[in-house]
């Protein structure tokens, strides 16, 4: 009984190893990009279109239209990052219903390493949007006593997401393995349902929390003109 | 550890790798297409707008023309219509002057054909009234017409009461000339002799008598003297043959009318016969 499919090890030589998280991925990743080039190789600007692409279109524009409703002023520019994410781990949970398949999602390394992404992707898209100093003002608001309040937050947000993925994922798996081996009818396919569905919202969740996240880092000098504004008409008004 | 960092940095690489593969074959088409569609959307609806705006101002343009087509249409209706009637108008003016003309030219023509009837008739009525009256006073009284009107003639003399007299004596005197008899035929030397006796009792003595001879004097004898006259002749017979016979004609042109036109009638009813 492995707890993470990181001990699954197929081939290795010193450093490097090939277990089935890193195959499990490739798997999904070859879905997800033959599947994208298959259906968008004949997109159609008609009114007319093919059910797969308007899937697609729904799958993207819902993203979109999600980035959107958080905040962010320029969907388009985080549609990659944040959607990838979201597929990512909404194909990882959805495998599941094929047998002997491990989501990659259930290793800590896997979700490590997405959270380790939105580490670093949160100050370069704010940095991006207002320069260096401009990031690295908003660690000191709203006073500078919040500053280590600020960077504990940033890290224990980061292994908070890493944590709640990989727990989620695997404990999914770990039920299903636990039910197979005590009541194997009926039961194991309910909790898959279950399991289908936590890990849609483990999806969104996922992704959303990024998405906040880069709203915040990103909203920061955006919004303090406009406070500036509405406490000077306030001012002026008393 | 559940965290084994080569799977970390694999994963990590992984998910880069697949973010950029995304981008390529998911989102950037996806994207691209939807916004073409829009884009064809929008200008196909802005192509409608323009079409409709233009349709509108055609409409309109084909109206005001209909419109400025219908008030020509109609003046020049009313331009026809009052060169028709004025046309018209003029034609029965000239037919109804041309039918005055002819049936003056026809009434003219009628007047002239009587005329000459008129004058013919007396012509020959007086020649047969001589011819009848010649033979009737030979064969009957054994005395010659012209002896008879002489005979008259002196009687109408005698008959003359005072105050006619008095007026031919009058005139008589102021006039320089002759006292003139004009007949129509040769008087016998007996016959003015007799004339000269009864005018000279009548009204005195006087210059001897001119005796003239003018065959247009329709049979008669006349005294003529300053503008009087004492006169005997057959034209007021003749006036009341002439009067006699004009009405004779008159009804002779209404009954012939009358006759051809239950011809005209008649030959209409056969015309229609014919057809049957």
């Amino acid at each position: 009984m492995n707890l993470s499919p990181d001990n699954i090890i197929y081939w290795q030589m010193g450093f490097f190893k090939l277990n089935a998280t890193i195959v499990y991925t490739w798997g999904l990743m070859l879905v997800l990009v033959i599947g994208s080039k298959l259906i968008t190789r004949n997109l159609s600007t008609e009114q007319q279109r093919s059910r797969w692409q308007n899937l697609l279109e729904i799958i993207v524009t819902g993203i979109n239209q999600q980035i959107e409703e958080v905040g962010l002023k320029n969907p388009q520019k985080y549609l990659s990052f944040l959607g990838s994410l979201f597929l990512f781990v909404a194909m990882a949970s959805l495998f599941t219903v094929v047998p002997g398949y491990e989501p990659p999602t259930g290793s800590l390394s896997t979700t490590t390493a997405l959270a380790i992404c939105v580490f670093i992707a949160v100050p370069m898209f704010g940095i991006e949007q207002s320069g260096v100093g401009g990031y690295l003002r908003s660690y000191l608001q709203p006073t500078v006593i919040m500053l280590p309040f600020n960077i504990v937050s940033e890290i224990s947000r980061t292994l908070a997401l890493a944590v709640r993925l990989f727990g989620n994922m695997m404990s999914g798996t770990m039920i299903l393995a636990i039910l197979l081996t005590i009541t194997p009818f009926i039961f194991p396919i309910i909790m898959s349902a279950l399991g289908l569905l936590t890990g849609m919202v483990q999806a969104y969740i996922f992704s959303i929390l990024a998405t906040v996240y880069i709203a915040a880092a990103t909203r920061v000098r955006s919004t303090k003109p406009e406070g500036e504004a509405e406490n000077k008409t306030e001012s002026e008004s008393k | 550890m559940l965290i084994d960092w080569f799977t970390v940095i694999a994963q990590v690489i992984n998910f880069l790798i697949l973010v950029w593969l995304l981008k390529r074959f998911l989102y950037r088409p996806i994207l691209d297409a939807i916004d073409a569609r829009e884009k064809r959307i929008a200008a196909k609806i802005a192509d409608a707008e323009t079409k409709e705006t233009e349709a509108q101002k055609q409409r309109e343009e084909y109206q005001q023309k209909n419109e400025v087509f219908d008030q020509q249409r109609n003046a020049h209706m009313n331009e026809m219509q009052e060169a028709a009637k004025t046309e018209r108008a003029q034609l029965l003016d000239a037919a109804r002057q041309e039918s005055e003309d002819l049936r003056g030219r026809l009434e003219q023509a009628l007047r002239n054909e009587q005329q000459s009837l008129n004058e013919e008739l007396g012509r020959r009525a007086r020649e047969e009234v001589f011819a009848i009256a010649r033979k009737v006073l030979s064969d009957l009284a054994g005395t010659s017409l012209e002896q008879r009107m002489t005979d008259i003639f002196l009687d109408s003399l005698h008959k003359l009461n005072k105050a006619q007299i008095t007026e031919l004596k009058s005139a008589l005197k102021k006039s320089s000339d002759a006292l003139r008899v004009r007949t129509a035929f040769q008087l016998s030397e007996k016959q003015s002799a007799a004339i000269e006796t009864a005018v000279a009792e009548i009204l005195g003595k006087q210059k001897p008598l001119e005796f003239i001879i003018v065959p247009d004097l329709v049979s008669g004898i006349e005294i003529i003297s300053g503008g009087r006259k004492i006169a005997w002749s057959i034209t007021d017979y003749l006036d009341s043959l002439a009067n006699s016979v004009d009405d004779l004609l008159k009804n002779k042109t209404a009954t012939e009318g009358a006759v051809a036109e239950k011809t005209a009638a008649t030959t209409g009813q056969d015309v229609e016969n014919n057809e049957h």
